[in-house]
């Protein structure tokens, strides 16, 4: 059938070669595998890791896993260097394969880098964490591995439909690693609230999708661009009614409000790391998401999605400052923290502007550092059994252990957006793109619940480091419990993710800079 | 005609949003999710026919791949809960408040 149709293109001179040469073999797309080898080594990385487990005798070394998660995590990283420059360079520039399915820019490859990063550091401080537990096996790192291919596939989606394939590996992935801890019924608790909040998510993404395709006619994000910039749309029922959906569960998959009920509790009921994973890589992926459909293939459209971020940016800002204030569960507080920076991320993405996109970036590159640290120590401290629970349980640690104090505030002072840190530059870069397109309000309103913010931080490091009589008087209480055990693995992810921050506030021009060329290039495909 | 096809997916995706919000057994929801990604599907199907696409049809097997595995996680997690909490429902799991 192709064939026969293919033999009836007139043969002038410029398709001649081609018909020639597939009039006498079936015609397949051209895929530029090489340009795809971050997310093949993850994929590859985790079907193979599979087959190996099953294959090999039972009795691994434990470390064995965890040190093969974090070889192909930073084997994809370097992956991405030589990649970032092939797709910068005027020559070649970026390229889109599978008839346009899938696009290959500096913002995929930054987006990606981040989400390996998330992974290596997850996977050091998984590497105790589960052997603590009773926990330790490949299963864990395996899930590690195809949420970050989803997550990297989200990145590189030039197309709604390979969207929501990468956002369901993720969402998947995640809600077995949610519930991973099959002991405590807290993570299972967790796991099924995930799964049926996300899985309804999901259904309100694809049914936004499904309305989008009846009103456009496509699902390839940059049809859709040529398709609006040819109408101008007075009142589509069907298109608002699909960015809306759309928007929606984006909203959830981000944690912003009001689409936020989920984040605390299943932040505070997965594994800790896994809390530190979500917040880090799912957060940015699913913001990578966002941008690429809102910002890039519906920029022309900017007036009516606009209103709707506005509301979601200012809700999780209140929310997530406000409500984080009263809890006294430390997971519960950093979770709502992670609510209130998602309202900050999305001011970049309210702006809808390239500076709007590279604040964002560069806002959810300081905050993987942050999130994954704060959720790490929280995991070293809690000790066997989650003996961190309550803020008060928090007392004393600082005589205990200096060292990890130190850096928890360090960290926690980062998030409150002091200056010398990654949180400062951040801030400042998506309220600087906010007033860039006159959204005082949006500005003001960021900046009021900064502070807000800032007493629940100062909470936690003043619980740390005073150990003083209690509220009503009682004898001061030291650390109690059992010792905390800090394996080198830990040091050395706590080590990546300190230094990153104050790199990030002391020198970002560097990441600055990347975060500035990290621009979305949608190009028709060239059959390259 | 095919506007009756879109209501059809219409009903069926709000059957499946309130079911989701009513009802309180783990399954029952579960299965309340699956019949709204159903309803998406039919609404793809209606449209590609309408826009004389066949690219909706090709999606409706991804959503179905998808559907599948999420139903097979979906499951074993309902069923560690219930193994540990026979007969629970959704206002049981209330551990996590705030």
């Amino acid at each position: 059938m192709i064939l026969q149709v293919l033999a009836q293109i007139p043969t002038d001179g410029v398709t001649a070669p081609l018909v020639e040469e597939s009039t006498s073999r079936l015609v397949t797309p051209r895929i530029p595998w090489s340009y795809l080898t971050p997310q093949l080594i993850l994929f590859l990385g985790a079907v193979i890791g599979v087959a190996l487990v099953a294959l090999l005798p039972k009795r691994l070394p434990k470390y064995l896993s965890a040190l093969a998660t974090v070889v192909l995590a930073a084997g994809t990283l370097v992956s991405i260097v030589p990649l970032w420059g092939r797709v910068g360079n005027a020559r070649e520039g970026a390229i889109s394969a599978w008839s346009g399915a899938i696009g290959v820019d500096r913002f995929g490859l930054f987006v990606t880098a981040l989400i390996c990063l998330a992974v290596l550091v997850t996977a050091l401080f998984a590497d105790s964490y589960l052997r603590r537990e009773g926990l330790d096996g490949p299963e864990f790192y395996l899930l590690l591995m195809t949420a970050a291919f989803g997550a990297s596939i989200m990145a590189i989606s030039n197309d709604l439909i390979v969207l929501f394939v990468g956002v369901e590996i993720l969402s998947i992935s995640s809600y077995v690693l949610t519930a991973m801890h099959a002991r405590r019924v807290t993570s299972q608790e967790a796991g099924l609230k995930y799964l049926v909040l996300g899985g309804f998510a999901s259904a309100v993404l694809l049914y936004g999708l499904a309305l989008i395709y009846g009103a456009t006619g496509s699902t390839n994000l940059l049809q859709i661009q040529v398709f609006l910039s040819e109408r101008v749309l007075t009142s589509d029922g069907l298109l608002l009614g699909g960015l809306g959906l759309m928007m929606a569960g984006f909203g959830f998959k981000v944690g912003a409000a009001p689409f936020h009920m989920w984040t605390p509790d299943v932040y505070q009921g997965a594994p800790t790391p896994v809390s530190g994973f979500m917040a880090s890589a799912v957060k940015t992926a699913a913001f990578a998401g966002m941008i690429r459909v809102f910002v890039v293939g519906f920029g022309s459209a900017a007036e009516l999605w606009r209103p709707i971020v506005f509301v979601m940016a200012v809700l999780s800002l209140l929310v997530g400052s406000i409500v984080s204030v009263v809890q006294s569960n430390v997971k519960r507080m950093l979770a709502y923290s992670s609510i209130a920076h998602a309202g900050f991320i999305l001011l970049g993405v309210h702006s809808a502007t390239e500076r709007g996109t590279s604040a964002a970036l560069f806002y959810l590159a300081s905050y993987t550092a942050m999130a994954l640290g704060s959720f790490g120590i929280v995991a070293l401290a809690a000790r066997r059994g989650e003996h961190l629970q309550k803020l008060s349980d928090l007392r004393g640690f600082a005589t205990a252990h200096p060292g990890l104090a130190l850096a928890f505030a360090l960290l926690l002072f980062a998030q409150s957006g002091v200056p010398l840190t990654g949180g400062f530059i951040a801030k400042l870069g998506v309220i600087g793109a906010a007033v860039d397109q006159g959204d005082w309000a949006l500005a003001v309103v960021a900046m009021i619940t900064a502070v807000i913010s800032t007493f629940m931080y100062l909470r936690i490091i003043v619980s740390m480091f005073f150990v003083g009589g209690g509220d009503h008087g009682e004898e001061p209480a030291g650390f109690e419990g059992p010792p905390v055990n800090v394996s080198w693995t830990s040091m050395v992810g706590l080590g990546i993710v300190v230094v990153a921050t104050l790199f990030l506030g002391i020198l970002p021009g560097t990441v600055k800079h990347w975060s500035n060329q990290a621009v979305v290039e949608m190009v028709r495909d060239s059959g390259r | 005609m095919q506007n009756s096809y879109l209501m059809l997916g219409a009903a069926l995706f709000a059957i499946g949003s309130f079911g989701l919000l009513i009802r309180r057994n783990p399954l029952v929801m579960f299965m309340c999710i699956e019949l709204m990604l159903n309803a998406v599907n039919i609404t793809f199907v209606a449209f590609s026919k309408q826009l004389d696409d066949v690219a909706g049809q090709a999606v409706v097997f991804f959503v179905l791949v998808i559907a599948a595995a999420e139903v097979v996680v979906g499951l074993g997690i309902i069923v560690a809960i219930m193994r540990r909490r026979p007969n629970v429902n959704a206002d049981d799991l209330s551990l996590m408040k705030g």
